[in-house]
């Protein structure tokens, strides 16, 4: 009986001993994931709702492990998801600190309130809107990633954030979706 | 020859007598036609006549940008009414631009100069041929052909296998037109110096297996073999073909071209064959119309950006049984709203399904996980994966199980005992794939203008901070050589002030002298 129990005891912390080696091993063999790796997961918004300033800014402390991996709004559950799956984390909901999930906007200038300050020229961080000083100005929706930094930048608040068509997702099949295939 | 069996498939109830019955009808000119520019929603074209302008049939009238461009020509003499967006025979009828024309009736045509000895001429120059009178595959893919001719490869496969219930646009053109066809056929095969060519054709279809036979002994080509291949959905689908053929599969995520191979339809073949011989463009397409919902089925030629609602009415109107209009097979048809739609070149069928051929009254059931939709799934998927994937949102996990290599042919919805739309989830879930790569290049594109923007900042910060500091130095060496002033200096200084100050300038009425 005493025998029986220390094999057990004694096969147990055997079997442990090498687990624990096995995980230091694999866990030194993973390499370091790089900021530029991070970086081409985010949506380069560059709207720094996680605090960080822009889209790089984030990946490089992400890399360095000193940041939460659910502070991208703009990139939602899907790019909490491909950050989890490359850093080799859990994902989580959006930390609601950062923002929220929304669907694709780009901004609109209200071209006759426009006073062609160009503040918002200085605040768009990826050169979305054209226009010269005290003339009217306009976003080119192509180019803006709907980071939501000249909103505020507006002295006369002419500019709003309008859903982009097209970019958001059709309704998801269900009863509604009826597909037609002849009875054989 | 030895035919091999492709992966799942099912053997479905054809129906085609009933659009076989008669001979091909030519369709009148509709009252207006609207030429949509782009037969696939993933082209930009654009319109290059404006409205008012008088054209002829075959006249350019809009081109598709790209490296795989082409031009889109007018479909019959008349004036250009508008440049406008209209829906389109296409999934909730999506609105995408047309030029509507209004026909003068003269239907007055112009041509390019006919290349008769295409043996011998260029393969550029046939390329050329091809592109500028707008030929693109009529199988339903829309895809330029001369884009798909672009490279030399070992194999052609002229793909006359229609396989879904309904269909035979391709059946009636082989039957009546199967010259048109085998030249077409030793046209591309010269274009792309193939040395197989392959026709192929269904074993139900013996009366266009004959047509192709007395064609090609009347006109034999070098490497040319006709093949039957077993009715069995989707046969005729590009990769289930290339099987059925050579018993190699197209590589997951590649192309037939990978192989060597390329697949053309035989109306692709007979259009590129007009194209050249004769300098058409073009301008007209066979378009089976059929189903319980049509009073009179059959095939019909149809001139590119007619209503779906006249080409109907050519065919006797809508039966009192109509229930769903569908523009392609039953199979991978997308179900219209409305009829106000045009024909593309895109369009081969129109289908107006009856009630009871619906199958939508059985509400949706839980998956089962019998994993029948997998044994039937041509493309080795597992579908019933794919959708708990994507049902989750996963759109990442669906990227991994090869969701892209679905070929949307429905096979899977109509085996799933629990009734569940599997193929219109992966139809959304393959339109999210393609919006997530559209939404990573904005952003790579995004991030190049951040970039730039930081280093035009840092730059100009750069700039000002030398600009300043040589400014404070410029200030600095004005300043250098004036000595320190001394004491008396200031003290003269102040005297001299004074001593002006009490003589007032000349002319002067400053009051400030007290
Ligand atoms: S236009 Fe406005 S919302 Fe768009 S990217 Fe520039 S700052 Fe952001
Ligand atoms: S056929 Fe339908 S019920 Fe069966 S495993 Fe596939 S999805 Fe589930
Ligand atoms: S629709 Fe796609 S997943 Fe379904 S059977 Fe066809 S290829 Fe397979």
């Amino acid at each position: 009986m005493f025998a029986a129990l220390l094999t057990l005891v004694l096969v147990g912390a055997a079997f442990a001993l090498a687990l624990r080696c096995a995980e230091r091993r694999l866990r030194a063999a993973r390499a370091p994931v790089t900021a530029d790796a991070i970086d081409a997961l985010l949506p380069q918004t560059q709207c720094g709702q996680c605090g960080y300033g822009g889209c790089r800014p984030y990946a490089e402390a992400l890399a360095r492990g000193e940041a939460d991996l659910n502070r991208c709004p703009p990139g939602g559950m899907a790019g909490v998801r491909a950050l989890a799956n490359l850093l080799g984390r859990a994902p989580k909901p959006i930390d609601p600190a950062c923002g929220r999930e929304k669907p694709p906007a780009v901004a609109l200038i209200d071209e006759d309130v426009c006073i062609g300050c160009t503040k918002c020229i200085q605040a768009c961080p990826v050169d979305a809107i054209v226009g010269a000083s005290r003339l009217m100005h306009t976003v080119v929706g192509d180019l803006c990633t709907g980071c939501e930094l000249c909103v505020p930048a507006c002295p006369v608040d002419c500019i709003a954030m309008a859903p982009v068509e097209g970019r958001t997702p059709p309704p998801r099949p269900g009863a509604a979706a009826r597909t037609q295939v002849a009875a054989s | 020859m030895r035919i091999h069996r492709f992966h799942g498939g099912m053997r479905l109830d054809l129906r085609k007598q009933a659009a076989l019955a008669r001979p091909i009808r030519p369709c009148p000119l509709p009252p207006q036609l609207a030429i949509p520019l782009a037969a696939r929603a993933d082209m930009a074209a654009r319109a290059v006549v404006a409205p008012g302008r008088r054209v002829r049939r075959g006249e350019v009238i809009g081109r598709i940008e790209g490296a795989h461009g082409t031009t889109v020509h007018a479909s019959t003499s008349g004036t250009v009414l508008a440049v406008e967006a209209r829906p389109l025979a296409d999934a909730d009828a999506r609105a995408g631009p047309c030029v509507v024309i209004e026909p003068d009736g003269a239907d007055d045509e112009q041509r390019l100069p006919p290349i008769e000895d295409w043996r011998d001429a260029p393969r550029a120059a046939l390329l050329e041929r091809l592109r500028e009178t707008g030929i693109v595959g009529l199988g339903g893919g829309a895809f330029p052909s001369a884009a798909k001719l672009a490279g030399a490869q070992p194999t052609l496969i002229v793909n006359g296998a229609e396989c879904e219930p309904y269909v035979a646009c391709d059946e009636a053109l082989l039957r009546e037109r199967a010259e048109e066809v085998v030249a077409g056929a030793a046209l591309l095969a010269h274009v792309l110096g193939a040395a197989r060519t392959f026709i192929a054709v269904e074993e139900a279809m013996p009366q266009a297996l004959a047509a192709l036979e007395s064609a090609l002994h009347a006109a034999p080509f070098e490497g040319a073999a006709l093949a039957a291949v077993p009715t069995r959905y989707p046969e005729g689908g590009e990769r289930q073909l290339i099987q059925a053929l050579t018993g190699r599969e197209v590589p997951s995520g590649g192309l037939p071209q990978d192989l060597g191979i390329v697949c053309h339809n035989v109306a692709t073949a007979a259009a590129a064959w007009r194209a050249v011989a004769r300098g058409e463009a073009l301008t007209a397409r066979i378009v089976t119309v059929t189903g319980a919902g049509v009073v009179e089925p059959g095939n019909f030629e149809v001139r590119l950006g007619t209503p779906l609602a006249w080409l109907v009415e050519q065919a006797g109107g809508y039966t009192a049984r109509a229930a769903r209009l569908l523009a392609g097979g039953p199979m991978t048809g997308v179900a219209l709203p409305h009829d106000d739609v045009p024909a593309s070149a895109a369009t081969h069928c129109v289908l107006v399904l009856a009630e009871h051929d619906l199958r939508d009254a059985a509400p949706e059931l839980p998956c089962i996980r019998c994993a029948e939709c997998a044994r039937v799934c041509p493309a080795r998927l597992q579908p019933l994966q794919l959708l708990a994937d994507l049902r989750a949102d996963d759109t990442a996990e669906a990227r991994a199980h090869a969701l892209a290599d679905c070929i949307e042919c429905g096979l899977c919805a109509y085996a799933c005992p629990s009734h569940i739309p599997l193929v219109d989830w992966f139809r959304r879930g393959k339109a999210e794939l393609r919006a997530q790569a559209a939404a990573r290049a904005n952003a790579d594109a995004a991030r190049e203008r951040y970039r730039a923007r930081e280093a035009r900042l840092a730059r100009e910060r750069e700039e000002r901070l030398q600009r300043s500091a040589a400014r404070r130095a410029e200030l600095a060496a004005a300043q250098a050589p004036t000595p320190p002033i001394s004491k008396d200096a200031v003290l003269a200084a102040i005297a001299r002030g004074r001593a002006r100050k009490r003589v007032p300038p000349p002319g002067g009425e400053s009051g400030g002298d007290a």
